[in-house]
């Protein structure tokens, strides 16, 4: 199964190549990634997917919580929670496809954000069947380059990850 | 007071009271060299010949001792040639402090001389690394490392110090606490799991205690002995955990696993109730995974949750400090009205008394060539079983664990997790410096010595009179075992050619030599070597090459499918 591990890390060089040293050392595979800090600098926010049966996760959380840059780690997908990713998108947009890229991208609520005489760059955010959805959605010939952030995961209400 | 990063390192390890330091100078740590040479007054470097002695010499220091080794080497190839004692004490979760210089911060990157990245290299084979960029964080980085080192898991840790921050100066205080907020250390187990435990333990109509490594590291010793004898259950112990529980004693089956006893494995292999202590379910243990255990619940008490469920389903999970939770099951056993069911265990006891009467340990004696198994009970005898034994790997080591009944922890010294070739010598010198008035043996093959012989010449140095037992069978014999069993006899490569004269290569480096070659003459040569107290004497026993280590559970098989001889 698919699952969203998220966690708190100290804001140093290095605690990024243990994360994904751990990863590979020991076989797990990293599907999607995203790192950046929070608003206290000492701490970065790291969100990944990975894949696996229920013993896998629970000894890939127990091996991240052995780290010692890592000061919380938690599996999204055991609660509720929001995921969303962001897809940027260059399509290539000539004659008629402009209007019907303009309208996929509505019914997606997607926007373009960038636009030149033969392309659309398009942006959407949702979660993963969402932007699986519309790039399923577009005529693969025009898809010109894909960006994808990776899956970023937040608890639903009061729950937070926290110092 | 002002000091530079040299002499802080130098006074900090003072102060945290190390004895010990390990190491081979070169340009990236010249620097605190010279602070040894001008700041110290307590702390004593030892000059290894070659880095991966140092670093397995600590490691010694710290399994005799349970205090931290302490290791120093310079960048790129001295930090390179730590890596192997840095893995070997991982894999046995051994507390090693390893400082290594570095190139200045302002040349890292530019592949500067002797540079590589030893943060890098080293990351999947300690238990955390810093490289320190700051002088002002030294003292306190130096502090965590030791925390991180000797508490939780114990583990190795290495500090990477670039040459201008040892340069560099800064007030020195002594760090007397540490705060690592991502770092929490387990002080006791879960109390309901405990109790869950206990229940279960009560219960049982064939039990078996499995023990490891992590009883002696967390010196659990006595705590075991007191709980396994209140219960009158059999016990087995790994590798590792050899000497945690007396070997005398009746309740002892031996060790199990692939070379374990014919007893231990089946008595494993029956139970209803295994109990899991500081051991991680190591292949070489467990043998076949899906025939592994096949009727029992499993209660594991172990300070590492990460060791728990890892390759085998656990039904009782205890995360815990094992002397801790041991102390609180003996309480709770206390104030226990029930007991465990005696006509059951007594069933139990005659079932693994019939396993024991097969008498798998037997061998075939010879009074016309020595046998590698009569080496080590002589060696026993001789050394009244109060020796320190450490061991090289291969067949050898194999026999001393066999054959050499341990009574206490810490007194045998081996490298199981890694099984590393060229610790024995090494682990010798790391024990006879910690403990100058113990007896240490080194038991060795032709083949292991060889990887780290020039130590012979530190022993000369410091006068360390250990003694060392070859076992010299003129193979590579567990690869030779392993080719006779599993690749038709075909003998590639396990030869040991072109052997020295051993005798007279110890005698170059000023020690005492003495081939054997006459089972008639072993007892009497030994004691003839273990009576010269102040002299390292090198025994190069000629032993039957034939000889295989048995009983054997062979890859793949269940620990009810032991090959006994
Ligand atoms: C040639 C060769 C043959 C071998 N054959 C065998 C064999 O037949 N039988 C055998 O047993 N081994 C054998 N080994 C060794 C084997 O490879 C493993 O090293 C060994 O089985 C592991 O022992 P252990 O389970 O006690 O774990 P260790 O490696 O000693 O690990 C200790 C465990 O205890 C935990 N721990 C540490 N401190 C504490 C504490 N304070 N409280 C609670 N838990 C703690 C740790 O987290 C860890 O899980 C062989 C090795 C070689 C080289
Ligand atoms: C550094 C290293 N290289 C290779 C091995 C694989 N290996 C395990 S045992 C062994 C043979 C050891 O020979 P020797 O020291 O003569 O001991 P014997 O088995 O003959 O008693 C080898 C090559 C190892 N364990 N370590
Ligand atoms: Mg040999």
């Amino acid at each position: 199964m698919r699952h969203i591990i998220s966690m708190l890390m100290e804001n140093e060089s290095g605690a990024l190549s243990r994360v994904a040293g751990l990863f590979s050392a020991r076989g797990y595979n990293i599907q999607e990634l995203t790192v950046a800090p929070t608003e206290d600098q000492t701490v970065s926010r790291l969100t990944l997917v990975t894949e696996g049966d229920e013993q896998q996760i629970e000894q890939i959380v127990k091996h991240l919580n052995r780290l010692i840059d890592v000061v919380k780690v938690v599996d999204l997908t055991n609660g509720e929670h929001i995921e969303r990713e962001l897809l940027l998108i260059k399509l290539m947009a000539t004659g008629a496809h402009r209007e019907e890229l303009k309208r996929l991208a509505d019914i997606f609520r997607a926007q373009i954000v960038d636009v030149s005489a033969t392309t659309y760059t398009v942006q959407l955010v949702g979660d993963k069947s969402k932007t699986d959805a519309f790039i399923n959605a577009l005529d693969a010939s025009l898809i010109l380059e894909t960006v994808r952030s990776g899956a970023l995961g937040i608890m639903r209400g009061e729950k937070r990850l926290q110092i | 007071m002002e000091l530079t990063g040299a002499q802080i390192v130098v006074k900090f390890l003072e102060d945290e009271g190390v004895e010990h330091l390990w190491g081979y100078p070169g340009g990236a740590v010249l620097p605190i060299y010279d602070a040894l040479d001008t700041t110290a007054t307590t702390l004593k470097h030892i000059l290894v010949r070659h880095e991966q002695a140092a670093t397995h010499a600590a490691d010694a220091y710290s399994r005799a001792t349970g205090k931290p080794g302490l290791v120093l080497v310079t960048s790129g190839p001295g930090a390179t040639n730590a890596i192997t004692g840095i893995a070997t004490a991982y894999m046995d979760s051994i507390p090693l402090i390893v400082i290594t210089g570095q190139v200045p911060t302002s040349m890292i990157g530019l592949d500067a001389f002797q540079e590589v990245d030893t943060v890098g290299i080293s990351r999947p084979i300690v238990k955390h690394n810093f490289l320190v960029r700051d002088v002002a964080e030294l003292a306190q980085t130096l502090k965590k490392a030791f925390y991180i080192a000797t508490t939780g898991r114990p583990g190795p840790v290495l500090i990477d110090i670039p040459k201008d921050v040892q340069n560099a100066k800064t007030d020195y205080v002594y760090p007397e606490t540490v705060d690592i907020r991502s770092y929490n250390v387990v002080t006791k187990g879960h109390s309901g799991q405990i109790r869950k435990a206990v229940d279960l333990i009560l219960s049982a109509e064939r039990p078996m205690f499995y023990t490891g490594g992590g009883v002696v590291l967390g010196d659990a010793s006595s705590q075991l002995t007191e709980f396994v004898r209140a219960l009158g259950y059999p016990i087995t112990q790994t590798l590792m955990g050899l000497g945690a529980f007396p070997a005398s004693d009746a309740q002892s089956v031996g060790m199990l696993g692939m070379h374990g006893t014919y007893e231990a494995n089946m008595a494993m292999h029956h139970c209803d109730v295994l109990i899991a202590i500081g051991a991680r379910f190591d292949d070489r243990v467990t043998g076949n995974i899906e025939k592994f255990c096949p009727t029992a619940k499993v209660v594991h008490v172990d300070i590492d949750p990460a060791s728990i469920s890892k390759n085998v389903k656990v039904d009782v999970p205890i995360v815990g400090p094992v002397a801790q939770v041991l102390e609180d099951m003996l309480e709770m056993l206390r104030l226990e009205k029930r007991k465990p069911n005696q006509e059951a265990l007594s069933n139990w006891w005659k079932q693994i008394d019939s396993w024991r009467a097969i008498n798998c340990m037997a061998y075939q004696p010879s009074t016309k060539v020595i046998k590698p198994q009569a080496v080590i009970e002589t060696l026993h005898r001789v050394t009244q079983g109060d020796a320190y034994v450490t061991s090289d790997v291969g067949q050898h080591q194999m026999w001393a664990a066999q054959y050499y009944p341990f009574e206490k922890p810490r007194r045998w010294i081996n490298s199981g997790g890694l099984g590393t070739m060229g610790v024995g010598l090494p682990y010798a010198m790391g024990v006879k410096m910690a403990l100058p008035d113990a007896t240490v043996a080194c038991v060795t093959g032709e083949g292991s010595i060889q990887m780290n012989i020039q130590e012979l010449s530190t022993c000369l140095q410091y006068g360390l009179p250990v003694k060392i037992i070859c076992l010299n069978n003129r193979f590579l014999g567990m690869v030779r075992q392993w080719q006779e069993f599993f690749y038709d006899r075909r003998y590639s490569m396990s030869y040991m050619d072109s052997l020295p004269d051993f005798v007279k290569l110890v005698e170059s480096y000023g020690h005492v030599g003495m081939k054997v070659t006459d089972p008639a003459e072993l007892e009497s040569k030994m004691k003839e070597a273990f009576a010269m107290t102040d002299r390292l004497v090198f025994m190069d026993i000629q032993t039957d090459h034939t000889e295989n280590v048995y009983p054997m559970i062979p890859a793949g098989a269940g620990q009810n499918e032991m090959i006994l001889v």
